[in-house]
């Protein structure tokens, strides 16, 4: 009992943690900054997993976790940096809205899925059930960040900061997904990731910018 | 016990007065030390304190009495801020006077007197460092309070004395609220005390400046109690961080059973010491490390303090009820 | 309190002898407002007589007010039985006036003497002669807005109520435009009455349907009228937006702004200072005790409404280069605030938190009284500053605390207090809004319970505006080098001005040093709305308003530790050092050709905010060139809401007109059909 108290004390700990990453990702405008708060993301996630692991004993948990540390904290960000490098796009200047206007509209979001998940979580029976609305948060705030930039990098790490809020939501209502489910949506991730990267190296070559609104003058007129 | 009450209470100002010059002169010589820089002495800050008293005050010719006064009034608030904060023990006679609400509007008071001191002179640095120094007092005061309001949903109070008596008390468990509130708490003192993102304490740059624009039409002993005032007020803003966050060591009611008056006094004086020691190296090491924000950033870094004390907030009203509950 | 108390008791005549001497203290103002058509030109007869015994008058209400509330039981029942009550022989056939004098009513009376003796004494030092209208009519026209002022708090019916409130509505009307001569203000005359009549009509309504099929409009058969919670909503609704026009809430605010800084400054000082709070009493008697339950929709509703009023209104001073029109707008602000412990107080009531919503409602009805004295202060200080200097802009003060030493002073006092700084008045209500706020996180509503609270950041954003948009006001006006040469030859205020100006900062000092004194009016108030009062503290000279542990204040503390620390801090210096001056240039890091030109100007500490607050404002600005070698940086802001509300209506209403007026062809014979086939339709619905 005292055990599983202070292990869902440290989750709660390790989700705030997460909610924390997420806005501060909302209010970075370096990318590389970016990057290395989604690997740090990714290693609490890596933590919680563990931890929810140990408290329910789950074999396919541990793999899941040891697959979260090889693919979030050193795979992923390793080519994301790799990426900015060759494109040269270390900055992220100019963000669509500004950035206190953006870190109160997250404001708004993050208290929308507390209220959301309140009467869930009372449904739920795990130990995490309280970090289901921060996982929502994640997710939503992720969404945000993929509106209110410019530049295709951000983008996608915003796209996959919010798989990152998908995968705590399901450790945190059901003990985590199926591992095959699990496996396929690492290599969708690590495959989307690589063709994207393609995608930039089109898109600078044919607009000289990595900015997305150029995209804008292919619609039909 | 009352007469002993008032001794306390009168030693704790005096503790808090006499080393508020100390605190800041650490803060330089860390600053100093991490910077690759030779260290000033610890006791210069006293013996700029001494000199400038010595000196004649050089007043502007149209300087009225407002200008004249508010350095007194300034040293006054923080002395009075000093004596309710419960940096040594909770059981003081002005204890009661205020809760952490009413601290902030004390600050507050001061904040007011000293830029309206800066716009009597009627010099155009003056009243540009009057102008940003109560916009960064806007942007900071939402996010103090903020902060209060983690504490007060932790402890169901905003007076200092029962939030430390309430942390020896219940000894909770770790709620997250408490990491964020902190975190949070941090940014504002910085704000607030005109520290390195926000104002740079050693700036000769006029144009940057914000705290020292106010101050530089006054000098000798004006200059010095002003001077004085706000390492008291970065000390006050220490030891309300204390209060909020690492109560170890204050002399609470009943607390520690066994210990006599003189060996709790001594306890808290010696863990005020350990703290200020930790703080000051903390607050050099942050200064250190982070560059001065253009001014109109100023509101993204207040910005966030706030974000991360609401964020507390609501994990406390998600997580931390029901595990608590 | 006691003392009036004791005062009072002597003389009590009867169980309803506050009533009746409260008649007769209404009824002496009307006849010193007469008295002054006697000789309307006379100004010795009007200033130095007529306005000195109007002002002993207010305080006569103000001490049989006091003295009411004083015995005022703590409990709802009780509350009950206290009040007086009576039917006058006047009105309308079958339509008698009723009065009653309760715990709510006592307060806004105390408020309005307390406030209303201040303005009176400034007054009577302050008209001069040979602008505007002649000094007999301004005195009726005054003493007829304080008389019907008094009479809607005190009016037991709908009847009564309309007739005094168009009564203030025209009486504070003729006021605004006594300088009829200047086009502006004619138009914000207009504008004024205008607004006043739309809230008027919809105040008109609320009771139409509070009556509840009854038809009956004494306050008593609505009392007991069961409404369904629609019409309830209907009714509260219509009451907010009758109300808040006349207070000023947004979006109803816009006459405000014109409306004050046009009229003369006693006038302002009584619209801003008084009559806001008379709507302020309206919202109050309706929701609290006219209608019997109230919906915790209805308070987030009012909380919204107010918190935004109050960032608008602090935002908008902020940016002001006039200084009536910045205190119109700061007025918007703390109308705000009053509004914003009332939604709070309606929603503790309806989540059943009586204690709490006590604690919200003491917030707001403190806070309405500290704005009666400190805005009454600031805008007759502004009058002071008028006469001397002939200027309202800011941009063309500066260094009045040379020339005008009382009046600087004394309306430090009142930017300190309005900006909320312990250990004056303000802060006490705030200290109070904000304390009320911390319980939000408890009401049972899943979203409610997280959102709320950030609104207590909202009220510390407001709240620290607050004392910027002071310090920009009293820095301006008072403090820096003159911005005109004229200026070092202002004259300082006479003897009437300060002495006025003097009653009103003593209130602000008084009430924020031993906030007690308040609190006991205020809570009897509370007990007889909500059943429920805030805790007092354990020493008379400290609040705790819930429990000593959670909180506490005392204002006489904080007072009594910095002047005596002060007073030791010079004695020290003067006794180890010396205390020697040396006069000098202004340092100004070593540049010795400064001008009063180079300070910081209204428009420079709006820029902060400008730029902060940019999607607020509609802006134009003038940016001077650089090569003038006396530029002028000129920038015009305008209200959005302005655009986008009143506009499109005001077309609206001209289209309509258009229409209309196509009927009006000029030919007789064309206006006589018009009444015959009115006879025809008539005599066919009739038969």
């Amino acid at each position: 009992m005292v055990r599983s108290h202070l292990i869902a004390q440290l989750l709660n700990l390790l989700a705030a943690g997460l909610l924390l990453l997420s806005f501060s990702m909302l209010s970075r405008r370096r990318t590389q900054r970016l990057i290395n708060l989604y690997a740090w993301q990714g290693s609490i996630l890596f933590l919680s997993t563990c931890l929810v692991a140990y408290d329910a004993g789950l074999k396919e948990l541990w793999y899941s976790a040891a697959l979260t540390l090889l693919l979030k904290v050193i795979l992923l960000p390793v080519i994301l940096h790799r990426l900015i490098q060759r494109l040269g796009a270390q900055w992220d200047t100019e963000p669509v809205v500004d950035i206190p206007v953006t870190m109160l509209a997250g404001l708004g979001l993050v208290i929308f899925a507390f209220g959301l998940a309140e009467p869930i979580s009372h449904l739920a029976t795990t130990i995490t059930r309280n970090t289901l609305g921060i996982a929502l948060a994640v997710i939503l705030l992720s969404f945000l960040m993929m509106i209110t930039r410019r530049k295709a990098v951000t983008q996608v790490i915003g796209f996959l900061a919010m798989e990152n809020g998908l995968f705590f939501a399901a450790t945190s209502a059901t003990y985590g997904m199926p591992m095959v489910i699990e496996l396929g949506i690492a290599l969708d991730v690590l495959v989307g990731v690589f063709i994207l990267g393609i995608f930039f190296f089109q898109i600078r070559e044919q607009f000289d910018s990595l900015d997305l609104h150029h995209l804008e003058s292919l619609k039909d007129e | 016990m009352r007469m002993i009450s008032f001794i306390w209470q009168f030693g704790e100002v005096a503790l808090a007065v006499a080393i508020a010059p100390l605190f800041a002169g650490w803060i330089a010589q860390c600053r100093a030390w991490m910077q690759n820089r030779s260290a000033p002495p610890l006791t210069l800050p006293y013996r700029v304190l001494g000199k400038l008293f010595r000196k004649d005050a050089a007043l502007a010719t149209d300087a009225s009495g407002l200008f004249r006064t508010t350095p007194y009034i300034l040293f006054g608030t923080m002395v009075l801020a000093a004596a309710i904060i419960p940096s040594l023990a909770t059981d003081l006679p002005f204890a009661r006077a205020a809760d952490a609400i009413a601290l902030i509007g004390l600050f507050a008071t001061a904040r007011v007197f000293l830029s309206l001191a800066a716009m009597d002179v009627g010099t155009p640095f003056g009243s540009m460092g009057a102008r940003r120094e109560m916009m960064i007092g806007f942007l900071a005061e939402p996010a103090l309070l903020m902060v209060l309001f983690n504490a007060f949903l932790l402890y169901r109070t905003t007076a200092l004395p029962s939030l430390v008596d309430g942390y020896a008390t219940h000894h909770q468990g770790m709620d997250p609220s408490v990491i964020f509130a902190a975190v949070a708490f941090l940014m504002v003192l910085l704000a607030e005390n005109g520290r390195i993102p926000i104002d740079n304490p050693a700036t000769h740059l006029e144009l940057t400046m914000i705290h020292e624009a106010m101050l530089l039409e006054y000098s000798a002993r004006h200059l010095a109690l002003v001077e004085w005032a706000s390492s008291l007020k970065l000390l006050n803003y220490a030891c309300i961080g204390f209060a909020l966050f690492v109560p170890w060591g204050i002399a609470t009611h009943g607390a520690m059973p066994g210990l006599d008056g003189a060996a709790m006094l001594l306890i808290a004086i010696l863990a005020l010491g350990v703290k200020l020691v930790f703080s000051g190296a903390l607050l050099a090491l942050i200064e250190s490390l982070s560059a001065k924000l253009r001014l109109f950033r100023a509101p993204e870094y207040l910005a966030t303090a706030f974000l991360v004390a609401v964020l507390g907030l609501l994990a406390h009203l998600l997580l931390g009820a029901n595990v608590h509950g | 309190m006691p003392i009036f108390h004791a005062i009072l008791s002597s003389s009590a005549a009867g169980p309803d002898g506050d009533l009746h001497r409260l008649q007769w203290l209404i009824g002496a103002w009307l006849l010193i407002g007469t008295a002054g058509m006697l000789r309307p030109r006379s100004l010795r007869y009007v200033a130095h007589w007529l306005f000195p015994l109007g002002a002993l008058v207010s305080l006569g209400i103000a001490a049989t007010a006091g003295g009411f509330l004083a015995v005022a039981p703590m409990t709802r029942q009780a509350a009950g039985m206290a009040a007086q009550t009576q039917i006058l022989p006047l009105g309308l056939p079958d339509l008698p006036f009723h009065l009653r004098l309760d715990a709510l009513s006592g307060f806004f009376l105390l408020l309005l003497g307390l406030a209303g003796a201040g303005i009176s004494t400034f007054a009577a030092g302050y008209f001069r002669s040979g602008t505007g209208s002649a000094p007999g009519l301004l005195g009726l026209e005054y003493h007829l807005f304080l008389a019907s002022m008094a009479l809607v708090i005190l009016a037991d019916d709908a009847y009564l109520f309309m007739v005094a409130w168009e009564t203030m509505a025209l009486s504070s009307y003729f006021l605004v435009t006594s300088q009829h001569r200047i086009p502006e203000i004619r138009r914000a005359g207009f504008l004024y009455l205008v607004m006043a009549h739309v809230g008027a009509i919809s105040i008109l309504l609320c009771f139409g349907v509070m009556q509840g099929g009854s038809w009956q409009f004494s306050f008593q058969a609505m009392r007991s009228a069961s409404l369904t919670p629609f019409w309830a909503s209907a009714a509260f609704l219509l009451a907010l937006l009758g109300f808040g026009a006349k207070a000023g809430l947004v979006p109803m605010h816009v006459w405000l702004p014109e409306a004050h800084p046009a009229a003369p400054s006693p006038v302002s000082a009584m619209m801003s200072g008084l009559m806001l709070k008379t709507a302020i009493y309206g919202v109050l008697r309706v929701s609290f005790d006219l209608l019997h339950f109230r919906l915790w929709q209805w308070g987030a509703l009012t909380l919204a409404l107010g918190l935004f009023s109050a960032i608008f209104g602090a935002i908008f001073a902020a940016v002001q280069t006039d200084m009536k029109r910045l205190l119109a707008y700061s007025s918007i602000e703390n109308v705000g605030l009053i509004f914003t412990g009332i939604g709070l107080a309606i929603l503790f009531d309806a989540s059943g938190m009586p204690l709490f919503a006590a604690l919200a409602l003491t917030a707001a009805l403190v806070h309405a009284l500290n704005h009666a004295f400190f805005k009454s202060l600031l805008f007759l200080a502004t009058g002071s500053v008028l006469h001397s200097t002939h200027q309202r802009l800011l941009g063309k003060l500066g260094g009045l605390i040379r020339s005008m030493p009382w009046v600087a002073v004394l309306t430090l006092v009142g930017t300190l207090a309005i900006a909320g700084l312990p250990p004056l008045n303000g802060f006490v209500s705030e200290w109070l809004l904000l304390q009320s706020f911390l319980f939000t996180p408890q009401i049972p509503h899943a979203f409610l319970n997280m959102i709320i609270p950030t609104g207590a950041a909202a009220l510390a954003l407001i709240l620290a505006l607050a004392a910027y948009v002071m310090v920009k006001f009293y820095g301006v006006v008072f403090l820096g080098q003159p911005r005109e040469s004229s200026l070092t030859h202002a004259h300082d205020a006479n003897w009437m001005e300060r002495l006025g100006l003097g009653w009103l900062a003593l209130g602000c000092i008084l009430i924020g040093v031993l906030p007690r004194l308040a609190l006991r009016a205020s809570s009897a108030v509370t007990s007889s709305l909500l059943g429920a009062k805030v805790h007092d503290g354990s020493f008379p000279w400290t609040i705790a308003p819930v429990a000593a542990e959670q909180a506490s204040y005392s204002g006489l503390i904080f007072f009594v530790v910095i002047v005596a620390v002060v007073g030791i801090t010079f004695l020290l210096v003067r006794l180890l050092a010396h205390g020697r001056v040396r006069r000098t240039p202004a340092w100004d890091c070593g540049y010795p050709w400064q001008t009063s030109r180079m300070q910081d100007t209204a428009e420079g500490f709006g820029q902060p905010i400008r730029h902060m607050f940019g999607a607020f404002f509609h802006m134009e600005r003038e940016l001077p060139s650089p090569s003038d070698p006396a530029p002028q940086y000129r920038i015009h802001i305008e209200d959005r809401l302005w655009r986008a509300i009143y506009q499109p209506i005001a077309r609206a209403v001209q289209w309509l007109a258009d229409k209309v007026g196509v009927l009006q062809g000029g030919r007789l014979a064309i206006y006589l059909l018009y009444s015959f086939l009115t006879l025809l339709v008539l005599l066919v619905f009739v038969l």
